[in-house]
């Protein structure tokens, strides 16, 4: 279903320190509401993938947008009462993602 | 906009998730079975599919059990693709009834 990334196609690369965006809007949503606003780094470039967001409402999905797998700390998610060393792994789109500094 | 009723991952109160295997009923066979069919012909995509899961009434959302919601969301994209109207669902379904008695 994904396709590979065309060269430019995917603005993060792994290791890039990302922000999932804070929206919130009416629509079907894949960024789970617990990881808005969350500060953390790629893991994957998966390819690109037909926009859900679209498809969800019989659209054709495009423009195309890149997937990523991002990791994040449990304490950073949760509270710091959670184990330091575990990660929360998380799929987000593109669109839905900030460079960090 | 409060967050969707779908979207609940770590909210507090949940208590710990059952792992255990459990038997499918017929019916629920059957709903995943419409379901891929439906897929394979083209006429439902899955992010359709969750969608009109997460338009449903919390309610009734809350209510069903996980394969009801996928009837229901199957029905409804339907309905909304006139492939099947509200009325035809309903009527045949009270003509189940009246064959099979009440669920």
């Amino acid at each position: 279903m994904g396709r590979a990334v065309s060269p430019g196609g995917a603005r993060f690369k792994p290791g890039d320190c990302v922000r999932v965006r804070n929206d919130d809007r009416p629509g079907h949503i894949r960024t789970p509401y617990y990881i808005r606003g969350k500060v953390g780094r790629v893991e994957r470039v998966y390819g690109e993938f037909l926009n859900p967001e679209s498809l969800a409402f019989g659209g054709d999905g495009l423009p195309v947008r890149a997937l990523y797998l991002v990791a994040f700390n449990q304490g950073d998610v949760w509270g710091a009462a959670q184990g330091p060393k575990d990660k929360v792994l998380v799929d987000i789109y593109e669109h839905w993602l900030d460079a960090e500094k | 906009m409060p967050r969707g009723h779908h979207d609940i991952g770590g909210l507090p109160g949940g208590g710990p998730i059952d792992q255990t295997e459990h038997v499918l009923s017929d019916w629920e066979i059957l709903a995943d079975a419409v379901n891929q069919a439906l897929g394979e012909k083209g006429i439902k995509r899955t992010d359709e599919m969750r969608r009109a899961r997460e338009e449903m009434d919390s309610e009734v959302y809350r209510s069903l059990t996980y394969y009801e919601r996928w009837i229901a969301s199957m029905e409804t994209i339907l309905i909304e693709k006139k492939i099947l109207t509200r009325q035809e669902i309903d009527s045949k379904l009270a003509e189940f009834e009246k064959k099979w008695g009440e669920p």
